[in-house]
Formats: C-alpha cells, structure tokens, sequence
C-alpha cells in the first residue's frame, strides 16, 4: 500500500506553466471555435492567433518580472526551471512568432491558410518551444521537441506543393533520426548519473570527476548529432537548404529563428558545463563544428542560383557563428547570443518576407525557380522601395554597420577576443567577408542590372497587402533604428544572462 | 550651432539626401548643387571657426550610443582633418555642379549626397565603432555609382572594389575590438573613444600585432602596393564622379587613419614597420609609375599615377617626424586636387568622344586650347612643379623621410622623374602633332559647367602651391601634438630616437616653407 502523497498545490508553483499554457488553451479554442462554425476566414484566426500570442507575451513580461525581483523560479516538482534563458528565449520564439502569424494574410489564396489546423499546430508549436526552453529536464526537452517538431512537419507539408511534401518528409526523417540520438544520449546520461535534470547529471558527473569519461563521450556524441539537426550544424545541415526551399518563405524564415533559439538554449545548457569542467575534445569538436559550419556554408551559399536556398545556407552559416557563443562559454558570449539571434529575427524574417510578397503561383518560363536572381534584376527600375528595403536586409545581413546585425557580429566577436578566442574571432570576420559577397550578388542583380524582361514591377509586391506590408516595415524599422535599442537590450540581456548563471 | 556644427556637416547632407526623394527629377540638380554648396559654406565657416593655436580635437560633441560596451557618438576636428573634411564638402559640390547629362540622374545625387555624409563623418569620428560605421558604410554609396553608372566591367569592379575593402576592415575591426578589450583589462571599462586610447601604453608585441590588424583595412583602402589591384578596376569602370570622389576623397581614408590610429596608438609598431612599410611605399611610387608609362588609357595613367602618389603620402606618413607628417597631410590635399581635377578633365574628354584611348586623339592643343592650358596646368602640378601644390606636399614629405634614411628617399626622389616622364609624354600624345582624327578636329572646348569645376581647382592649385601657410600652420600644430604624443607613449630605445621629441627641435619647421615661396 503506497502512502498517499502530499503535495500542497503552492508548492508546486503552477503559476510557472502559464505562459505554456496560454498557446496550448488558444489553439483548443481556436479547434472549438472551427467545431462550432467552419468555413471562417483565414483573418479571424490570425487575428486570434495574435491576440493569444500578445497574452502570451504579456505573461512572459510578468514572468520577466517575478525573474528580476526573485532570480529563477522552479515549479511543478522542479521540472520547469524559469530562468533568464528560459525568459529571454521566450520572448525570441513568441516576438518572432507576432511578426510570422500577419504574415498569412497574403493577397493571393494559399491552401494551408484555410485550415484552422494550420494556426491550432502553429500554437502547439510554440508551447512546445516554450516547454523546451524552460526546463532542464531531459524528457521534458524532448516533449517539448516533438511536440514542437512534430506541429511544425505538418505545417510544412500544409503548403501543399510537391516540394513540401519532399521537405516535410525529409525534414521528418531526419527529425525522427535526431530525436533517436536524443534519446539515446539521454539515457547514456541517466545510466551514468541516475539522473535526467542536467545540473544533477552535472553534479554527479563533477562528484565522481568523471571517472566515466568513455561513456560521458558517447552521450556527448549522441546529443551533438542530434543538436547538429537541429541547429544544422555541417555536416548535418543537408536538409536544411531544400526544406527551406519547399516551405513557403515565411515558415523558412520561421525555422531559421525560433526551432534554432530552442535548441542553442538546450544546447547552452547542456553543453557550457561539459565545456567548462575541462572536457577537452568537446571543445575541439565543437570548434571543428563552429568553423566548418560557418565557412562551408558560406561558400555554399555563394554558388546558389536561387535567392531562397542562399538564405538557407546563409541561416545555417549565421547559426554557426551563434554556435560560437556556446562555445565560448562566458557570459558576454551567451548575452552576444540572445542580442544576435534577437536583431537576427528582424533582419531574416524580413528577408524572407521579401521573398513572400513576391511568390507567384505559376513560373513564367523564364526562371528556373521562383526566387531566381534573374526574376530581381534591375529591381530598383521597377520597385525602388521594395529593392531599397532587400537591399537593406541584406546589408544588414553583411554585418554592415549601423544595421542591425552589426551590433550583434561585433559583440560577439568582441566575447570571442575577451574569451581568448582570438583565431576563432579572426575567422568570424573573414567569414562575414566571403558572406559579403553573396548578399552583395542580390544587391547588384537588384540595383546594377537591368530588367531581364518587360514587367512593371508588379511581380515584386504581387502578394502584398496591408498587413504584410506592416510586417516588413516594422522588420524594416528594427533593422535601421537597431542603434538606438542595442544599449537597452544589450543591458536586458546581460542582466538576465548573468541572473541566471551563464 | 558651433557647438553641434560636426554632427551638422555629418547628417545634414543624409537629410537632404532623405528629403530629395520628394524633389522632381527637373530640379534635383539645382536641389544638389544647393545642398551641396550649404554644406560647403558651413565648412567653410567651421574653418573660420577653427582656432589654429589649438592643437587638439575642436568642436568635441559626444553622445552616449551604446554605452553598456562603451560605444559613443563622439566626433572633432583638428589641423589633420579639417583640410580633408573642407575638401569632401567641396568635391561634392563641385562634382554635383558639374555633372553631365545621365540616367536616373536623381539615384545618383541623392547617391552623392549620403556619400558625402560618410565621407566627413570618417575624418570627424573619434570613436572607433562610429570611424568604422561611416568607413564600412561609405563603401554603399561608392559600389552603387561604380555599378550603376560605371562602364561594360562595371559589376565587376565595383563587387571587387568593396569585397577587398570590406574583408580588410573586418581584420581592422578585429584589431579595434582586441584594443578596446586591452583598454578593459586596464581600466575596467569599455571604450572605443580615440582620445581613451590614446592614452593607453601597450607592450611592443601587442602593438605589432595591432598594427598589423589594423594596417590591412588602411593599406587596402588606401591602397597600398600589392593589395591596390582593386583600384585601377575600379578607377577605369567608374563614372567620371566616381573617380574624382574616389581619388579626392576616399583614397585618402586610408592615409588619415594611419595618422589618426596607427602612429599614436602604437608608435613602437610604426617604427618597427617604418622600414618595410617604406620599402611597399617606394615599390608602390616606382612600379606604379612605371605601370602607368605603359597605358593606353589617359585614364589609367592618371590612376596609376594617383597610386604612385599615394606611395609618396605614406612615405611622408611613416618619416614620423612633424615635417614628414605635416607634408603627408598636405600632400593628401594636394592629391586630392590635382587628382581629383585630372579625373575631371579626362572625363570632359570622354564626354566628347566616349573613349579614353590615347592614341584616339592628338594635337588637341589646337583644337580646344583652353582644355589643354587647364590639362598642362594639372600635369605641372601632378608631376610636382615648384610653385604648385603637390610640390609642398612632397618636399615636405620627402624631407621628412630624408631624417630616417637617405637612400630610400633617394629612390623616391628618381620616382618623381619617372612621373615627369609618364605624364609629359602622355600630354605628348594627346595634345601635341597634327590632329589625326577626323573626329577631332571639331571638338567644342570645355564649357562653363565644366570651367565651374576646373577654375576653382586650378586657382586651388596655385594659390596653396605659392602660399601654403594657410593650411601648413594648423596641420603643423595638431601634428606637433601627435609626435609629442608619439614620443613620450614610445616605450623602446629605438623608437625614442626615431621619433624626434618636438618641444626640444622646434621651428624646424619654418625652413621648407621659407624654400616654398
């Protein structure tokens, strides 16, 4: 007979799974809602989308609050952990996830927008996210990852093309390949250490100092594999540039923020306290990652004919150089990461978007794809303010200053020099010299050469509406101005970072 | 409106260039020519401003930008680069005055103006991040009007002229951070502040090293033999506009920040270097100038020969002394007149005839007189003919480098003589013998747009080339300032003897000037 178990509903701190819980209850509604009356417009759940998304938001400042005032919070039997990571990302995946969902408002019709299922996974999606983050609880990462995972194949596949039905399937098998080596090296892990929560393994592991090394490798290994899918880390980026390609531009600019911020902050978590406590060949493989991701890349990206698989290496080559701050380890690093991937989100997501408003339904035989250089040449003849704003994002991209990604490339430079890094800073910055050059080919098909044929410069803002507009403006916004918020955030950012340990 | 005149000059012409969207594209010439010419008035009264017993920065403004990583908008101006920013505001208005008729011509002045913004905002920055933004951010501007109005390579030249550059300033940025991090290990604090660091002592390694990070982004911009292979491109595909701007102004980035960072941030590094960087200077002035013998492009002579004389600035530069210095920066004014002048009348030739083949014309003397007295006028000066402006520069320059080593500043001095050569006997060609081509024969002289740029840059010409003392005064004080700073930062034996301490030799200066007149 089992003794009945007394837990006082205070302790277990419920209030830590309310920004969780928000998304999961608005996508339940959003289901009741398409029970009760189908066949309604694609704005209402946009619009509700948002609106929950805001109260998520809105929970998050608060939770941002408590954080400030009483450090990091632990509930429901110390499985979620609200830390400054936790929050700080959560506002990453939840910010970027308000300037995706208008996105869906396009003038032309697209198949997946009509489904309420569409927005219900969507907010799965983030709640699964936002589980991943706040935990550091192994199976609860993983939950919160197929969750995650799981909504965002189908969001892909909803596209309903050929191509993304061969990117959700690719990306879906080699999600199910990573999630096998996630397993694996967690229970590596547990065998060790008779523990799931990372700072118990860790504990364990620098109690017993780490007499199991052999088997602390293999777990290692597993868990980088499957990280290296995830954040497609070379060489396992391979499905990243044609699940870009088969998603609708919007959802491509969405995985190159919000699954990729998830993972670095499991990654922050997992892999800073191996680094740290002196295991020497992480940080080699590692390094080794760092590099060959962001200059592979690079030079992939340069020989691309199509604008949208070049931004897909490019967010892969741009996650590699964020991959740096974990392993640099210190907490200027890890404030350069969250201030990175923060003016990242509004500089890739414009891209993207610029890509959106240009989508056409039917290929004129001219073009081999639909993001070809050729269909943007001489843009600025047709669509200055248009090509104006590309041409922005991509400046800004290249790390040219005052944009907003130069803030973040010489902060993190600059933690790789105080880090004793210097190598690795100097390869940084040649790297964002061969990125130059990529960004710089769209600038000059855009604005140096002429039209390939007759057309008004309609095709470029075929797709735009009121909405879309609003979004790449306030991307477009974000990315001039970032000079003027970079000392608030960078002082947010640090403050939580340093609050929470990293 | 003294008090905030810098930050005026910087973004006046960005909001004009911002409000000139509105302006129809009839009028956006006036529109330029009239933002241009403001822009150059309050230049002008900055120098009235200027108080030339002042060696130090002037007219300091400073606003907190990202102060958590001690980044702050702080700009001044002192002897070394007032000249320059005077120069900017006046190749722009000029250049905009004088613009032929185009395409989208409005793309191009509102292209010129924001241009002009990055241009005065380098040579006032006195942070490094803000120096950095306005260096990496002037390269836009400049690929544009290369790529846009440029000739059939155009693409070509301008992906490589900002890719060169651009990888070099990312290995100075580097460099930047490494010192504002050598600054924090000190101090405790961030700071990127010019002035901060200058007080900052760092061992002799460190400094080399330094140097070197930083000595990519200038030697390329300037550029320096062998990374100036981007610039003959560059120079042969560009517009007119482009090259003058090009070869008046933003070579001259490179050479100012040599004096503004290198020398007083690690002057055991720069006496260290002093020797090779000389040797690449000497390459740079003889083989460039042979180089330019050899085209067939009036074009190409002129920027080969802008190049050889660049050689001659860095020369001045690394002499280390207040003479050498003083003559460099004086010599970048200079260049950036005379060069900038030989730009504009290749380009009033091209304009008629839409080729800058040498062996196309001949006997123009005849044709279009007064174009050949302002051409032979600039080529006196560009080979550096006692009473005009480049000859102060290079006395001066080659004097100053004469203290460190006779025998380099021998190999200079026969340099000059290769320049006579290349350019009399391009002038040969193109002016001198029968007209040939029958095209030529009834070539209009040049007209008064065109005289509206090339007399004031000839009385220019002149004017400083017999009376120099108005520029060298103020240049010779801030220079005094960097060489004393110089000496008592330098921490080896070496360098204390190389680098000669002012407060003990001065006046030294007053006898080049006496020479000049």
């Amino acid at each position: 007979m089992l003794a009945p178990v007394n837990v006082s509903i205070e302790s277990l701190n419920l209030m830590t799974l309310v920004p969780m819980l928000i998304p999961i209850i608005g996508a339940l509604l959003i289901i009741i809602i398409d029970l009760f009356k189908s066949e309604q417009d694609k704005s209402l759940y946009v619009m509700l989308s948002l609106l929950i998304l805001g109260v998520d938001f809105v929970a998050l400042v608060d939770s941002a609050g408590v954080f400030a005032n009483n450090g990091t919070i632990m509930g429901v039997f110390d499985v979620m952990l609200i830390d400054g990571l936790a929050i700080l990302s959560q506002f990453i995946i939840v910010g970027a996830s308000m300037l995706f969902i208008p996105l869906a408002l396009t003038h032309k019709r697209f198949h997946e927008f009509s489904y309420p299922e569409f927005f219900a996974l969507f907010l799965f999606m983030i709640a699964g996210f936002q589980f991943m983050v706040s935990t550091d609880n192994l199976i609860l990462v993983f939950v919160g990852l197929e969750t995650a995972s799981l909504a965002l194949y189908t969001l892909i596949a909803m596209h309903n093309r050929d191509k993304s039905f061969e990117a959700a399937i690719k990306y879906f098998t080699m999600g199910a390949l990573a999630a096998g080596f996630f397993s694996f090296g967690s229970m590596v892990f547990y065998a060790l250490t008779g523990s799931v929560e990372i700072n118990k393994i860790a504990a364990v592991l620098a109690a017993n100092n780490y007499e199991d090394i052999g088997f602390v490798l293999i777990a290692v290994v597993f868990l980088l594999a499957s990280f290296g899918f995830k954040l497609s880390m070379v060489p396992f980026h391979t499905w990243t540039p044609d699940v870009y390609e088969g998603s609708a531009a919007p959802l491509a600019g969405y995985m190159s923020i919000v699954p990729k911020i998830a993972a670095f902050i499991v990654a922050m978590r997992l892999f800073e306290f191996l680094i740290h406590s002196g295991v020497v060949w992480l940080e080699v493989i590692l390094y080794i990652g760092v590099v060959m991701t962001m200059t592979m890349a690079n030079v992939w990206a340069l020989v691309q004919t199509d604008v949208k698989r070049m931004l897909a290496y490019s967010s892969i080559s741009h996650a590699g150089f964020v991959m740096a701050a974990i392993l640099i380890g210190t907490t200027q690093s890890n404030s350069a990461l969250f201030l990175y991937w923060i003016l990242f989100s509004f500089t890739n997501l414009g891209s993207f978007s610029m890509l959106w408003i240009s989508r056409q339904k039917n290929l004129p035989a001219h073009q081999q794809s639909d993001h070809s250089y050729d269909k943007f040449s001489g843009m600025v003849k047709t669509a200055p303010v248009a090509a104006t704003i590309m041409g922005l994002f991509m400046l800004s991209l290249a790390g040219i200053p005052p944009f907003a990604l130069f803030w973040g490339k010489i902060y993190m430079i600059s933690s790789a020099i105080t880090g004793g890094y210097t190598v690795l800073a100097l390869i940084m910055a040649l790297n964002s010299a061969i990125a130059g050059y990529y960004y710089l080919k769209l600038i000059v098909y855009m604005f140096m050469k002429d039209p390939l044929t007759e057309n008004n410069g309609h095709v470029y803002s075929s797709n735009a509406t009121l909405p879309l507009r609003t979004i790449i403006g306030i991307a477009a916004i974000g990315t001039i101005f970032a000079f003027i918020v970079v000392n608030q955030l960078l002082e947010f950012v640090t403050l939580f970072v340093y609050n929470s340990g990293y | 409106m003294l008090d905030h005149i810098l930050s005026i000059l910087v973004f006046f012409p960005a909001l004009a260039g911002i409000l000139g969207f509105v302006v129809n594209k009839n009028s956006i010439r006036s529109y330029g020519v009239a933002v241009a010419t403001i822009e150059f008035g309050l230049a002008i009264w900055l120098w009235f401003a200027f108080d030339s017993n002042v060696s130090g920065m002037q007219f300091m403004e400073q606003i907190a930008l990202v102060p958590a990583f001690g980044i702050n908008y702080i700009v001044g101006v002192d002897g070394v680069s007032l000249f320059i920013v005077i120069l900017a505001a006046f190749f722009t208005m000029i250049g905009i005055a004088s613009l032929g008729e185009m395409k989208d011509i409005k793309n191009l002045i509102i292209t010129l103006l924001f241009l002009q913004m990055t241009m005065v905002g380098v040579f006032v920055a006195l942070d490094a991040i803000v120096f950095y933004l306005f260096w990496e951010l002037s390269l836009v501007p400049m690929l544009y009007i290369i790529g846009a109005w440029g000739g059939p390579l155009r693409i070509y030249a301008s992906v490589k002229f900002f890719l060169y550059t651009f990888a070099g300033s990312l290995v100075m940025l580097v460099g930047m951070l490494f010192m504002a991090y050598f600054y924090y290990q000190a101090t405790g604090e961030w700071s990127f502040a010019l002035l901060d660091w200058y007080r900052l002592i760092l061992p002799e390694s460190f400094q080399n090293w330094l140097f070197v990070a930083f000595f990519f982004g200038f030697a390329i911009k300037v550029p320096m033999f062998p990374f100036h292979t981007w610039l003959p491109y560059a120079h042969g595909q560009a517009p007119t506009i482009g090259s003058v701007i090009l070869a008046a102004i933003l070579l001259k980035m490179g050479t100012y920040a040599f004096i503004r960072f290198s020398l007083p941030l690690f002057p055991d590094a720069s006496v260290y270097f002093m020797y090779p960087i000389a040797v690449l200077a000497i390459i740079m002035i003889i083989y460039t100038a042979m180089v330019a013998y050899a085209q067939k492009d009036i074009k190409q002579v002129v920027a080969y020969s802008s190049v050889s004389h660049m050689g001659v600035i860095i020369l001045g530069t690394f002499a280390l002394n207040v003479e050498g210095i003083t003559g460099s920066i004086f010599l970048m004014i200079a260049h950036g007149v005379v060069s900038g002048a030989l730009f504009f009348l290749v380009g009033v030739i091209y304009d008629r005839r839409h080729t800058k083949i040498m062996s196309e014309f001949g006997g123009l003397a005849s044709v279009m007189p007064r174009y050949a007295t302002i051409f032979g006028i600039m080529l006196m000066a560009s080979v550096g003919l006692p009473l005009t402006i480049n000859f102060i520069g290079e006395f001066l320059s080659l004097l100053g480098f004469y203290k460190q080593s006779h025998i380099l500043t021998l190999l200079a001095g026969t340099a000059i003589i290769v320049g006579a050569i290349y350019m009399l006997s391009a002038y040969k060609k193109m002016f001198f013998g029968e007209v040939t081509h029958e095209e030529n024969r009834n070539l209009p002289d040049v007209n008064k747009k065109e005289l509206l740029a090339l007399i004031p840059l000839t009385i220019i010409t002149i004017w400083l080339g017999v009376y120099p003392k108005v520029l060298l005064e103020p240049i010779n004080k801030s220079v005094e300032g960097i060489v004393t700073l110089m000496h008592e930062k330098s921490i080896t034996q070496e360098a204390k003897l190389r680098i000669p301490n002012v407060n003990k030799d001065m006046g030294l200066i007053t006898k080049p000037e006496r020479e000049a007149h």
